[in-house]
């Protein structure tokens, strides 16, 4: 009822395959950015914009970077924590080796580092397929966290093996490091997050875009329609790569303040990969509503027993939210293997016809 | 110069130089990659029959060793433990093919696999709630496992080889026999070998897909009961063991992944590759703990020649 479309008249073939056809959606988004941009703000404490806000716009950034690889190109990478690692010391690096530069600027050059990187380990991608290729991204994933560990070129020499951030101004107003107020950070990166989200939109509904979803559905016959292979999965690989050495170091930079090797380990390769499954393979919209679940579920779970009196030790806590992070997944999987961006698209379907069935 | 001479010729003489420490190191190398091997088969099972990349298998031995000495600590004698632990896992396999796989079937394989790391999250929540997250030793007198060791002199060194270690390596060699056995001779091995060959085939001739994939999910429990066992006499029980699910990875890889020799050759080489590695180049050269990675790097250069692994089915493409 509120999606009915009666009077939405396409009247050239522009309209048609405009990125609102129907005008709800238009609205529902300056809606959602309505929120984003002003009543969050306005309203979220400290605690709400490090614990949930800032999180869940940089996890949706590193899936909707994975989400291009593996959701649009079909290759299946289980080494993001690593690239978004790779981001994440490029940046620390020229920040400390130009102690001037734009972090804006820093951060968006970051990401050709693990673009490089990526497209290197994507390179085998042209042999090998499947499952089988996932090897060569778990072999990205632990030879470069052994590689952040033992260079210590990478972090300074730090007698800690760890990257601190420290104080860096944009325009006079400090953005990252300790002093930094968490609403600036949210607006940074809102405000990239945005921008690489238009330029994802954008690539994938364009010829680059096609090109992946034909070489996902079916390599060889996208070969034999004549489109050159090596370049769909590099370009997959380096786009893919970029966004997430992009989303690292925001990662570090904006939200965690200090990253140790640890912290890219495989567990948040799998955080990221769940995020993105959860939310949709092959959807720009499934990576923002797999990281709200992803990232709320675990402080909801937290904060119930406390809230409604229950005497749970912490410890006992956490074994539970690990427990039902798992028996959530296997329910999603179960009840829609598409994702929550496919719930979406089936509930606005319905909205459109409704009241009618069909 | 000296670069190239600490990479290609001082390992060498150091081999030459130290022929008991590297025995030794060969036999370690053996030992863990044994342990690689037994996961890695899990694996090949579960894909062999199923097409499923069950990436539950480490968490499945820990709970089963955590299992078996939780059984053990609540006052039950050893030798009953271990029949009551694959009990446990038969359940265990009735329970995923019922509420996980029975839902799924035909979905594309990223989502079975997606499904089989919410498998090792709840595994790991759930053994955490029941076990406690602190590690545990293994039971290992109880089982009668001897702990003493064999020492050596040749060539006027010394090595050294745990009794433990040996039994685990005779242990995984008589599993594997039986296992070969059971699949190549066996009318239910040959119903498995079917299914892995064509689901809709084996259907039509009246093989059941569910009670198969239950009683491969439980051989695949068996299988983790005796790598918990193996692995927990070396290193303790605890949820770090879980990492060396991923360490089965290239394994599988390297020998195919529906190759059964294929995993215990793959599981043999990179156990023993990776060792050699570390001892004689990682630790001089790189700084150290490139058994890390090593495993990966490997098996993907294999690829890279041969891209179904060294003994997989080759990869036919259709359009």
């Amino acid at each position: 009822m509120l999606y009915r479309t009666a009077g939405q008249f396409k009247t050239s073939y522009v309209a048609d395959h405009a990125l609102f056809p129907v005008r709800q959606d238009a609205w529902l988004l300056a809606f959602i950015l309505l929120l984003a941009f002003v009543v969050f703000p306005m309203t979220a404490s400290e605690f709400a914009f490090r614990a949930l806000l800032i999180p869940v716009l940089i996890y949706a950034l590193a899936a909707l970077g994975l989400n291009i690889l593996t959701g649009y190109a079909g290759q299946l990478s289980l080494g993001t924590a690593a690239f978004m690692g790779v981001g994440a010391y490029a940046c620390y690096k020229m920040t400390t080796i130009f102690p001037g530069m734009n972090l804006l600027l820093a951060i968006g050059l970051s990401g050709f580092f693990s673009a490089a990187v990526g497209v290197a380990f994507g390179l085998p991608s042209l042999r090998i397929k499947g499952f089988y290729l996932a090897i060569a991204t778990l072999a990205a994933q632990f030879f470069l966290v052994w590689l952040f560990e033992k260079w210590a070129w990478l972090y300074n020499y730090n007698a800690s093996g760890a990257i601190q951030v420290t104080n860096i101004q944009m325009l006079g107003i400090t953005v990252a490091g300790p002093q930094a107020s968490a609403m600036v950070q949210y607006y940074f990166v809102l405000g990239v997050v945005c921008l690489v989200t238009v330029f994802a939109i954008n690539i994938t509904r364009g010829r680059i875009g096609r090109m992946w979803k034909a070489v996902r559905d079916m390599d060889i016959a996208a070969e034999l329609v004549g489109i050159n292979l090596m370049k769909a999965k590099l370009s997959a690989f380096a786009v893919s790569s970029y966004i997430v050495g992009i989303a690292g170091a925001l990662f570090v930079f904006l939200w965690r303040g200090a990253a140790e090797p640890v912290l890219f380990d495989i567990p948040l390769s799998f955080r990221v990969l769940f995020i993105a499954i959860i939310g949709g393979l092959g959807s720009i919209l499934g990576n923002y509503l797999g990281a709200i679940l992803i990232v709320a579920l675990p402080v909801i779970i937290s904060t119930l027993p406390a809230a409604l009196g229950l005497p749970i030790p912490s410890a006992m806590v956490e074994h539970l939210n690990t427990m039902i992070i798992g028996a959530l997944i296997i329910a999603f999987l179960i009840i829609e293997p598409h994702g929550l961006a496919r719930f979406w698209a089936i509930i606005r379907e319905k909205l459109i016809i409704w009241p009618f069935p069909h | 110069m000296d670069f190239l001479n600490s990479l290609l010729v001082k390992p060498f003489a150091d081999m030459v130089a130290a022929p008991d420490f590297l025995i030794q190191v060969l036999w370690e190398g053996i030992v863990s990659g044994v342990l690689y091997a037994l996961i890695a088969l899990g694996f090949v099972l579960i894909y062999k029959s199923s097409r499923i990349f069950n990436f539950a298998q480490g968490i499945m031995v820990v709970f089963a060793a955590l299992t078996l000495v939780g059984l053990h600590e609540k006052g039950v004698p050893a030798l009953l433990a271990v029949p009551l632990t694959l009990v446990v896992m038969f359940i265990l396999a009735v329970g995923i093919e019922r509420v996980v796989l029975r839902p799924l079937v035909n979905q594309p394989d990223i989502i079975l696999f997606m499904a089989t790391i919410g498998i090792t999250l709840f595994l790991v929540g759930f053994g955490e709630i029941i076990f406690g997250g602190e590690n545990k030793v293994m039971i290992t007198e109880q089982l009668y496992i001897p702990t003493g060791s064999f020492e050596f002199e040749p060539f006027g060194g010394f090595v050294s080889i745990e009794q433990k270690d040996l039994t685990a390596v005779i242990g995984a060699g008589l599993l594997v026999i039986a296992l070969l056995v059971f699949l190549n001779r066996s009318k239910m091995g040959r119903a498995i070998r079917a299914l892995g060959d064509d689901h809709q085939a084996a259907l039509s001739v009246g093989i059941s897909l569910s009670t198969i994939w239950v009683l491969v999910w439980f051989i695949s429990g068996i299988i983790a009961l005796a790598t918990g066992i193996v692995w927990g006499a070396r290193a303790g029980v605890s949820f770090a063991l879980e990492v060396i699910a991923f360490k089965a990875l290239p394994v599988l890889m390297l020998g195919g992944l529906e190759s059964v020799s294929g995993a215990i050759i793959g599981g043999l080489m990179i156990g023993i590759l990776e060792k050699l590695f570390e001892i004689y180049w990682g630790q001089p050269l790189l700084g150290g703990n490139t058994e890390t990675w090593f495993a990966f790097v490997f098996a993907l250069f294999v690829l890279l020649f041969r891209p179904q692994g060294l003994f997989g089915e080759r990869i036919i493409e259709r359009v």
